[in-house]
């Protein structure tokens, strides 16, 4: 398994993504540097998450313009792998690479917690496929802007081509807030029509260890490894 | 004072050069007649205008201490895990396996009530600063936050504002924000406190100071550009409130996190090599306060071009240049022939590199600005002869003795804890640490209230048999002690925190201090500093806990009203398997057990407590006695106790006493417990004032445990003759019950502790 890890100027999840594929895999991800564009052939590429740029446009908007967007895009059209997660996800947004918008939370505030997500029933892809469809994961989020936002005819698009992957999902007592964003129809993840990339909101890396309070985002990386190598 | 040089029709700068300093201008930048005559006398001339600014900044309380520095000696500052006390950017002490725990505390509460979201985003931006700059990578961020009356809409604006701000830069710049207090006093209504602490971790063989080293060596300039933005901001924090402090808004300082973020990559990659002998943060009074401090710990001298300063805005003056406090800016000496790597670092990072001068043997400040001498300063009065001020002073202290009998009420059990719950200083904080990141790193174990204190993992200490080490970290401070009794009240700080970094299953190893006062001038105020400074050493000493790094700010009064006395305590621990932490919750089928509670019950001390402010609407009387004997003992038994992995959850009992303390624990697992009483309370009635004296009261040195191995526990208590009392085995019901005093739903009490905070900031929805 050959992974790499981008780094923009502010990102800040980029360590922690590092310490999870090097602990699933065994070997450490490469670092890719956002002025490359020359990037080696590779399994997987993980955007991780942070404030590139300070994120004092849009998020992600200044780091879907560097060099490196579009040596991510020949990965892509190669049928390579991409994960992003939180400012990752609004960096593929922004470089048009999955649809729609992430708009300010819908409290306008930035919201750190665990959420609990259920893993939709959506076409095959990499990520998801070794998990039960309504399963439910318990990983955290930490963001301002993730509310993702997109016109309805987007969003039965999306649904029809089974591209919605994870919801937040009401798992316990009737929480009323279990979406930490407001966003349109729980949505907390989507796949690209290849389904070979995962844009989402929460972070896996960040429960990879009992202590953390739960393994969650360690299965769900686990799983993905597992279904690119395989 | 600044000159309208188109009027001048001279050069700004020459003007400034050659202009002197007269007492108005003296007096103007805050500083006294005898201190204007003391500079002139010292440097054997009148000081041109940029000087007096110098000097003016040097000798403010916020650089020079000179009110606190006389007491600030008696703290204890040394111990065999100290590798460096006060007096650098920040304190470091040993944690083992050839790591340093780097930490200090800093206060920003002038700019943050000008301008809350600025103020206490570079408030943070400042702490992990003095924390990168010796070379450590910052793990945790904590705060201490007071604000005013929270029924005040300024209050709920403030609040709002600092959160954000704390939230801005610390989520945007990755370091988790793991905890801290915030509380809600009318004292501070027009002087909020916002203390932030920074803990960051480094190789102990590989910390950088302060001291220039070198003549001819070259000075560096890194990171942002200079602005006019903070210009005098530490002489704004050493003065006093008025209705027109509003017009300051000019000198709070703007923060930019992602400058932040790359200043501390840059920085880090930097001190990787071997090119990099000293440096300095550019923190309160800018350029004037770092060259001066590197150059007068090297005993050596500066000569800085001022032209080769990168600036925001075209023809600043040395005046401004010198005074502005822009931040994410590092001064830096280098070792010679490595400016060509160091500048091909700071290239990638996009940042500033200029080289803007040269270490000297001279003992002078030497500053030239558009080929005019700006100044030209013996570097020893700056900083040595600073004035020192033996304020008089006057330490009170109340005395009275509350009985519990003196405390008559109708109020019920349930009634009390209803209304502690509503009292936002107890309440969950939730609303507030949700808007912190506090998981990022992934190195985060317990945050937030959690535990007691906060804990991380220190990241590649992982090995076989363990999870690694971990570092605890908690605030704390209990003002209204401090104002009745300043000795008392700066003990109970310290072993509040001591028992906060115990209770999550780490020792105690050092104090960072951040003495929050009001106007020192007055007997009073002065008496506050020097009593709690005294207790605060008492303590320290007896713990073993010496105060390592620090900040002093003074003059929090607004129109003469003065803040309550807030000597903040940030502590710092460590635990050697990180998977033995606690957490305040306790889980099904566990006996709580009270540590440092007799059977033998005579009286609960309600005097300054929680409870008393509820049923006389005041604070009064003497605070709870504190026995330093008893607080290590506790201690002791409890991190014991842990040790032998016989521990599933500890608290310690604080504001609102045993009963609140009960509650915290079980509300996290919908938990219930049937609370056994001491004899003489079994037939009370719900408002018997010994009975609620016994829940509510607030003596000290006192930690609720929960076990599963109820009988071993109780062995070794015995054993070490340590006092405790079983509550009881907790039960799934979710009820609180006294014997047939009383049932308390806890269901409903927790949902009242989740919802105040988000009710008082108009957030109905939350919970």
């Amino acid at each position: 398994m050959r992974s790499g890890v981008v780094i923009f100027p502010g990102s800040n999840c980029d360590r922690d993504m590092i310490v999870a594929l090097r602990q699933i895999t065994g070997k450490t991800p490469i670092k890719l540097w956002h002025k490359e564009n020359d990037i080696p052939n590779l399994d997987l590429i993980v955007i991780p998450g942070g404030f590139t740029f300070g994120d004092y446009l849009r998020c992600g908007a200044l780091a879907a313009r560097s060099p490196v967007i579009s040596s991510i895009k020949n990965h892509i059209s190669r049928g390579g792998t991409v994960l992003g997660v939180c400012n990752g996800f609004q960096i593929l947004i922004e470089a048009k690479i999955l649809p729609g918008s992430l708009i300010r939370n819908k409290k306008l505030l930035f919201t750190c917690r665990e959420t609990t997500l259920e893993v939709q029933s959506c076409m095959k892809n990499p990520f998801l496929s070794g998990l039960k469809i309504g399963e439910r994961l318990k990983i955290p989020v930490a963001h301002n802007d993730g509310n993702y936002f997109a016109p309805l005819d987007l969003i039965k698009k999306l649904k029809e081509e089974g591209r919605i992957a994870f919801k937040y999902s009401n798992s316990t007592n009737n929480e009323k807030n279990y979406n930490p964003n407001g966003s349109t129809e729980d949505i907390a993840g989507i796949l690209s029509n290849n389904g070979r990339v995962l844009g989402m909101m929460p972070h896996p890396e960040r429960a990879i260890n009992y202590l953390h309070g739960g393994t969650d985002g360690l299965k769900l990386l686990t799983n993905c490894v597992e279904k690119i190598i395989g | 004072m600044e000159p309208h040089p188109q009027l001048l029709k001279i050069n700004k700068n020459e003007y400034l050069a050659q202009q002197k300093g007269k007492l108005e201008d003296a007096l103007d930048m805050g500083l006294t007649k005898n201190e204007y005559n003391l500079i002139c006398k010292k440097i054997n001339k009148t000081p041109n205008l940029t000087e007096l600014g110098i000097f003016s900044a040097m000798f403010s309380e916020h650089c020079s201490y000179k009110s606190s520095k006389k007491w600030l000696r008696i703290l204890p500052t040394e111990a065999s895990h100290v590798i460096q006390g006060p007096g650098e950017n920040a304190g470091v002490i040993d944690i083992g396996e050839n790591l340093a725990a780097v930490f200090k505390i800093e206060s920003h509460n002038h700019p943050s009530f000008i301008e809350p979201y600025q103020g206490s985003a570079t408030g943070v931006g400042g702490i992990l600063r003095d924390v990168f700059t010796m070379g450590a990578r910052p793990i945790a961020l904590m705060n201490a936050l007071r604000f005013g009356d929270p029924d005040q809409p300024l209050t709920k604006h403030l609040v709002s504002g600092v959160v954000k701000g704390i939230g801005g830069y610390g989520n945007c710049i990755g370091i988790p924000t793991v905890g801290g207090e915030t509380n809600f006093d009318k004292s501070y209504d027009g002087n909020i406190l916002v203390n932030a602490m920074a803990v960051g971790l480094a190789k102990k063989d590989r910390i950088f100071y302060s001291a220039a080293t070198g003549a001819g060596n070259p000075v560096i300039y890194v990171g942002a550009k200079t602005g006019r933005d903070g210009i005098h901001g530490a002489t704004m924090a050493s003065a006093e409130f008025t209705e027109n402090s509003a017009e300051k808004r000019p000198t709070v300082q703007v923060g930019d996190p992602f400058t932040g973020k790359l200043l501390l990559e840059a920085c880090l990659e930097l001190m990787n090599t071997d090119a990099v002998l000293s440096v300095q943060d550019m923190g309160a009074a800018g350029l004037t306060s770092s060259s001066v401090e590197m150059a007068s710990k090297g005993s050596l001298g500066m000569n800085l071009n001022l032209d080769l300063v990168p600036t925001r805005e075209d023809k600043m003056s040395s005046y401004e240049i010198m005074l502005s406090e822009s931040q994410e800016r590092m001064l830096m000496i280098l070792k010679p022939g490595s400016e060509d790597k160091a500048k091909l670092i700071f290239d990638k990072w996009d940042l500033d590199f200029a080289i803007i001068g040269e270490v000297t043997n001279t003992g002078r400040l030497i500053l030239t600005k558009d080929g005019f001498e700006a100044c030209n300063l013996p570097l020893k009065p700056l900083v040595e002869d600073a004035p020192e001020y033996n304020k008089p002073y006057e330490i009170k202290t109340n005395k009275k003795v509350y009985k519990p009998s003196d405390l008559k009420t109708n109020l019920t059990l349930m009634d009390i804890l209803i209304t502690i719950f509503k009292n936002p200083n107890i309440a969950s904080k939730k609303w507030i640490w949700e808007q912190y990141d506090s998981s990022v790193m992934g190195d985060t174990i317990f945050a937030n209230g959690d535990s007691d204190a906060s804990i991380v993992k220190i990241h590649g200490t992982e090995k076989k048999e363990t999870y690694g080490k971990g570092l605890a970290i908690t605030t704390d401070c209990t003002p209204r002690y401090v104002k009745s009794n300043p000795i008392i009240g700066g003990m109970q700080a310290v072993c509040e925190a001591a028992r906060n970094i115990a209770s999550s299953g780490a020792k105690p190893l050092a104090i960072t201090n951040n003495l929050n006062f009001g106007n020192p001038d007055k007997k009073n105020v002065m008496g506050e500093i020097v009593g709690s400074l005294k207790g605060i050493s008492e303590a320290a000493s007896f713990l073993s806990t010496p105060i390592v790094s620090g900040n002093v700010s003074l003059y929090n009064e607004t129109n003469g009203k003065s803040i309550l006395p807030t000597p903040v305590i940030g502590m710092v621990g460590a635990i050697d398997k990180v998977e033995n932490s606690l957490e305040i919750s306790a889980k099904l089928d566990n006996v709580l057990i009270v540590l440092g509670q007799s059977h033998n019950f005579e009286k609960g001390w309600v005097g300054c407590s929680i409870y008393q402010e509820i049923i006389n609407k005041k604070y009064d009387g003497a605070p709870p006695p504190i026995n330093l004997k008893d607080e290590k003992k506790v201690i002791e038994i409890l991190l014991n106790l842990n040790e032998q992995k016989l521990l599933t959850a500890a608290h310690d009992i604080s504001d609102g006493g045993l009963l609140t303390t009960v509650c915290e624990m079980l509300f996290k697992y919908n938990l219930g417990l049937d609370i056994n009483l001491p004899n003489n309370l079994i037939n009370c009635d719900n408002h018997d004032p010994l009975l609620q004296s016994w829940c509510f009261g607030e003596d000290q040195a006192r930690i609720i445990i929960a076990t599963k191995d109820i009988k071993k526990v109780q062995l070794i208590l015995n054993e070490n003759d340590v006092d405790f009392f079983v509550l009881g085995q907790t039960n799934s019901s979710s009820n609180l019950n006294l014997k047939d005093i009383a049932t308390i739903s806890l269901t409903s009490i927790k949902n009242i502790n989740e919802k105040t905070i988000p009710s008082m900031m108009g957030d109905e929805q939350q919970g």
